[in-house]
């Protein structure tokens, strides 16, 4: 997911604690000024941290096509989407604010590789069949694992998911709209539209993170109401989805292993391969070089006008002070 | 065809603009700043579908805003040399931006009371958000002028490579004439004192110096002579429509 | 105020959507002063829509008693019709999307 492998810190025994689990069990939210256990605390810093970073990365292989969109309005939609993606992380900062760090303590640890983005935006965009197949598979993707997120336990997290999901369900609906002008176009554009399918199937497979049975952390989490489902949960849910949808577009997803599974009323299909995933993690994806310097550049060159602007602010209500 | 030449200069300006803008998109300074850049570019590309959707539709040829602005080339775009300019730093993109909305507000209100029902219907809601333009990209050139002395440097640097574009927003031709004379466009060479009155006084509470001297480059709106940018910029906007033909999207 | 601190301060928003309704607090963000806020919330949290009233009020400045309580939603900018959903049409065979 947007945020994948979050190491889950602990709780302990306390008064205080079991108390506080009872308030999350009845389904009550928890509130900044609330008592929190620390391990609750310091692991929704690095969940909300890490699904703000990939928001904001997020936007880097999109972005890649917006200058090269085919029509004017393909042009302002995925403008639109991207901008999305930035007011998204800028939201999601702002929940893990309420939680004692500051934007740029956060922003500082995604630059120098102390907080981690999820893997999916570490691949490249290479053709405008692949902005069709972000939308469709990533978002598709991300909503699974979203849309729950909305009732978690901590209050300005929930609330920064509902106006996420709000505002986010156009996204994979434009995605799916791309596809299938590609998928019923020239036979270029249909072959454009597979190939973006072929790269992006198991790379958003791995969005949802490891097989539950090697993922150590997720028990405390789930019991604390920040994580809501398991990954595999929400990885046979997205494929159950998908493969229709493939199917409606003529599309083959590139799984000779994949089936209908009466029994269990879903689809089997092969796991991606896991070693891919952890060598993208640790920083040897196709694209995890670029996305990071282009932060790194971002920021670096942009801290002359965050200082300006804050001088001139300064200055603007000395004079003020003065004049008063 | 003045109305046709008068509307490919107005949504050849949005267009070029809007697409240099969007450039920002994943690589601004602060999420804030991205965010308010990037509604900027999305109402310049609104507005850009509407001038040139018009500009197609009394062309009467049967091509659509699209078809205008994914295939003409370099010598058939009406544009403003100042908006096809690179983004350069944060500074010089805001400093452009001010020297454009600085015209493009007055002129587009001016086109308001246009003799052209249809011109004077899109310069009405264009008008709108080119006011917020204005606000913003003034406040903007103001705070990083009178900043730090980093700021003040580059904004006097991006002042003094841009303001030899500003003059052309005022260089009238017969187009201009004929439009004026017929009630359906001001003649741009009207709202210069105005201007130069404006962007005086935005420059001075930015504590910036106008450039002397009165030369300035011409070519961009007339189409006789483009910068070397706009191809650049046409062939990467253009290329798939270009490379796939006929193919929809 | 501390002069050494580099970051913009953090403001809290609150917007009256429609007439007649109180403002309610719809999210925060960073600016260097409370001008700069009212317009980045403006592009932040109304994505332009008009006829709307903005409160900020830096984020250090507000005396809480309590949490609050569930904040509201806001509607993307009419014109911008393709931020809905309901833009893209999506035929009913493909199922729920």
């Amino acid at each position: 997911m947007y945020a994948q492998m979050v190491e889950s810190g602990t709780s302990d025994d306390s008064a205080e604690a079991e108390a506080f689990q009872r308030r999350i069990d009845a389904g009550e939210k928890i509130e900044p000024k609330d008592w929190m256990p620390e391990g609750y605390r310091k692991t929704l810093i690095r969940q909300i941290g890490q699904h703000a970073h990939s928001e904001i990365v997020g936007q880097l292989p999109e972005g890649n096509w917006i200058t090269r969109a085919p029509t004017l309005e393909r042009k302002a939609i995925l403008l639109a989407k991207v901008q999305d993606e930035a007011g998204h992380g800028l939201y999601l900062y702002c929940a893990a604010e309420t939680l004692g760090v500051s934007r740029d303590e956060l922003t500082e640890m995604l630059l120098d590789g102390r907080m981690k983005y999820s893997s999916i935006f570490n691949y490249p965009t290479l053709t405008w069949a692949d902005m069709g197949a972000v939308g469709w598979l990533v978002d598709g993707a991300a909503i699974m694992n979203q849309v729950p997120l909305q009732r978690t336990s901590y209050g300005p997290y929930s609330r920064a998911m509902i106006r996420i999901c709000k505002e986010e369900s156009f996204h994979q609906r434009q995605g799916f709209d791309i596809m299938m002008k590609m998928a019923n176009g020239t036979e270029a554009q249909k072959k454009m539209a597979q190939d973006a399918l072929d790269r992006f199937w198991y790379p958003s497979l791995m969005m949802f993170g490891p097989s539950d049975k090697d993922s150590v952390h997720s028990a405390q989490s789930m019991a604390w109401k920040i994580k809501m489902n398991t990954n595999d949960e929400l990885r046979q849910k997205f494929v159950d989805q998908t493969v229709p949808q493939a199917e409606y577009l003529g599309l083959a997803v590139p799984d000779p292993d994949l089936r209908w599974n009466e029994t269990k009323g879903g689809y089997d299909f092969s796991e991606p391969d896991w070693s891919e995933f952890f060598e993208v993690i640790k920083g040897n994806g196709p694209c995890n070089r670029e996305r990071l310097a282009a932060r790194n550049k971002a920021w670096d060159e942009g801290k002359w006008v965050r200082d300006a602007m804050l001088a001139h602010a300064r200055k603007k209500r000395a004079a003020k002070m003065v004049a008063e | 065809m003045d109305v046709f030449e008068f509307l490919c200069r107005m949504g050849d300006n949005t267009l070029v603009l809007g697409s240099r803008i969007s450039e920002w998109c994943g690589h601004g300074p602060a999420l804030e700043e991205e965010i308010a850049l990037a509604n900027t570019a999305l109402d310049l590309i609104g507005q850009t579908q509407m001038w040139l959707g018009l500009a197609a539709e009394v062309e009467c040829r049967g091509r659509t805003a699209d078809d205008l602005a994914m295939l003409r080339d370099v010598w058939d775009f009406r544009n403003l040399l100042l908006v096809e300019q690179p983004k350069g730093d944060f500074g010089q993109t805001m400093m452009r931006q001010y020297l454009f909305d600085q015209f493009h507000l007055p002129y587009l209100e001016a086109l308001v009371t246009s003799s052209d029902s249809r011109i004077a219907g899109v310069a009405a809601k264009a008008a709108k958000e080119a006011a917020y333009h204005l606000e913003r990209s003034r406040m903007t050139v103001i705070a990083l002028g009178d900043g730090t002395k980093e700021s003040n440097n580059r904004m006097q640097a991006a002042l003094d490579l841009l303001w030899p574009y500003a003059g052309e927003m005022f260089a009238s031709d017969d187009v201009d004439r004929s439009l004026a004379k017929a009630g359906i466009a001001p003649d741009p060479k009207d709202l210069r004192a105005q201007y130069l009155e404006a962007v005086g006084w935005t420059m001075e509470e930015a504590t910036l110096t106008i450039p002397e001297g009165q030369f300035c480059h011409a070519g961009g709106r007339t189409g006789a002579r483009h910068s070397e940018h706009l191809g650049h910029l046409l062939s990467t906007m253009q290329w798939l429509q270009r490379a796939y033909p006929g193919a929809t999207w | 105020m501390n002069d050494t601190r580099k970051e913009w301060p953090l403001w809290e928003v609150f917007i009256r959507g429609q007439h007649g309704m109180s403002h309610r607090h719809v999210g925060s963000l960073h600016a260097p002063d409370a001008e700069m806020a009212i317009r980045n919330a403006r592009d932040v949290y109304t994505r332009r829509k008009e006829g709307i009233s903005i409160w900020v009020v830096e984020a250090g400045k507000i005396t809480a008693s309590a949490p609050s309580q569930k904040g509201p939603l806001y509607d993307p900018a009419e014109s911008k019709v393709y931020r809905h959903p309901t833009f893209f049409d999506i035929p009913d065979d493909v199922g729920a999307m």
